[in-house]
């Protein structure tokens, strides 16, 4: 058996913006004190994945800090959208950059800036309860692990089957139809299935 | 898709004019280091953008030549699955190629299309030529094991764009790493036309791997910043060492390449990738779709 070491998570903490509403490590809705950045928030929340068109980029955790800053009127003009990647060759990014833009405009700011930052890394673990939930409906097996408790030994937990909730499933290959999903395939109802991966 | 012509250069705000490499072109200025967490804005130095470079000309070249496999893998699970590498190397590559394009202003695409063989800085071990699936398969082994350790160790630069993409890339590795090993079992322990071309394929890729753990003068200036190659090497051969018993296979005894990739130095095939890689762009300088 070729044991593998597994990718440690680095230590360090992210600095803290002021005055901005972040999503939390957790999977609650951040609440922030102004209703102008609130209101920046739910729009840039309302933006959908391209790839996954149920889930919005609140529910992935693609969506990372919104700040909202005044102009000399004390008007809330400028807003600054902060994205992190799923994967490092996510074709969607672009997509979603030029979406949170338009949603942000139709809200009534008109100066935005979408900013990409790589760390902290994504993680599935910051995936939204209710996104999970919206996965199943829409067919595909959500996480089914934490990614921060991996360690030297990887426990392969069942995959439950969107379809027909069984739990006598297999995995027929790694890499499926987008960088965070992998192809499964149900032993029960026979079908195949998405499973997004633990990452 | 109607391409759109480049009304007129734009050059970098507020430096000095620059003469355009390419002619008319719109270079989209992107401020990746401002963009990257803790990158502050800060944009490389010539010794830290000549390290980007190399370790985005490597996932380049790599991502390049596992595009060849798509519909062309032994079996449909598997063009799947070399894309979906060469998509993750792609956007190694952009992240690196992005940071060090900040030190001179060039933008990726500038990087990518239309430097010159000589220019490029990758390790002759991605230039391998792809052959049957068994040497896509050692070269994956060889490939994804160093990168892992190298991201891993990268983690802990104290250049932060270089640690967040690093810290990005070395969960994505994990993936290649177990794909190429699952693999390298299966072949070495299939059947013996798959374990005979194996065991060919192991041999024709290891003379490549020397030139991944040779120290550069380049790293003795990059200290905290870049990983020293050497230290890398005691933990490949560790991980390499516990597949090949597994898989039952010898560690190949042949000579070892002096390749010179870091220098500009390419094994035969890079020329031919290049000219493939590169000639819509150069068709059609400055194009936008």
């Amino acid at each position: 058996m070729v044991m593998l070491r597994q990718a440690q998570r680095p230590v360090g903490a992210a600095r803290q913006p002021v005055g901005a509403a972040r999503q939390p490590a957790g999977t609650q809705r951040p609440v922030a004190a102004d209703a102008a950045t609130r209101r920046a928030w739910q729009a840039a929340a309302s933006v959908l994945d391209p790839e996954v068109p149920v889930l919005t980029i609140e529910d992935l955790g693609v969506l990372r800090d919104v700040q909202v800053v005044a102009d000399e009127s004390g008007e809330a003009r400028r807003v600054t959208v902060t994205i992190t990647p799923t994967y490092s060759g996510c074709p969607a990014m672009d997509a979603i950059r030029d979406d949170v833009m338009l949603a942000l405009t139709a809200a009534g700011f008109d100066d935005v800036d979408v900013r990409l930052v790589l760390a902290p890394a994504w993680t599935t673990d910051w995936m939204t309860d209710a996104g999970k939930r919206k996965l199943v409906d829409y067919g595909i097996a959500p996480p089914n692990g934490r990614a921060a408790v991996a360690g030297p030994i990887r426990v392969q937990l069942s995959v439950r089957c969107p379809r027909c909730g069984s739990l006598d499933t297999r995995e027929l290959a790694r890499f499926g139809s987008t960088s965070c999903k992998a192809l499964y395939e149900c032993r029960a109802c026979l079908e195949p299935f998405d499973h997004f991966k633990v990452h | 898709m109607t391409l759109r012509q480049a009304q007129a250069p734009v050059g970098p705000g507020g430096g000095q004019p620059t003469t355009d490499p390419h002619g008319e072109v719109t270079v989209e200025r992107v401020e990746l280091s401002a963009e990257l967490a803790g990158g502050e804005g800060r944009a490389a130095s010539a010794d830290v953008a000549e390290y980007a470079l190399w370790l985005g000309d490597d996932a380049l070249i790599l991502s390049q030549q596992l595009g060849a496999w798509i519909a062309r893998a032994p079996e449909l699970e598997e063009d799947v699955a070399l894309a979906n590498i060469a998509l993750d190397l792609l956007g190694h590559a952009r992240s690196f190629l992005r940071y060090a394009g900040t030190y001179d202003d060039r933008s990726e695409d500038d990087l990518a299309y239309w430097r010159d063989e000589p220019e490029f800085r990758s390790a002759w071990l991605f230039e391998q030529p792809n052959g049957d699936f068994a040497q896509t398969i050692a070269r994956q082994l060889a490939a994804s094991v160093y990168l892992f350790e190298l991201y891993t160790a990268l983690q802990g630069s104290s250049d932060v764009t270089l640690a967040a993409i690093a810290a990005k890339a070395v969960k994505e590795v994990e993936y290649h790493r177990d794909h190429a090993v699952q693999w390298t079992l299966r072949l070495a322990g299939g059947t013996d036309e798959s374990r005979r071309r194996m065991i060919r394929a192991v041999g024709d890729v290891w003379p490549y791997v020397a030139e991944l753990f040779r120290d550069e003068p380049l790293i003795d200036r990059l200290d905290g910043v870049a990983v020293r190659p050497s230290t890398l090497q005691p933990a490949f051969d560790a991980v390499i060492a516990a597949v090949f018993a597994e898989a039952e296979l010898e560690f190949p005894t042949g000579p070892t390449s002096s390749a010179g990739g870091r220098n500009g130095h390419h094994f035969s095939t890079l020329g031919f990738l290049l000219a493939e890689m590169q000639v819509l762009a150069r068709q059609h300088p400055g194009a936008t779709w």
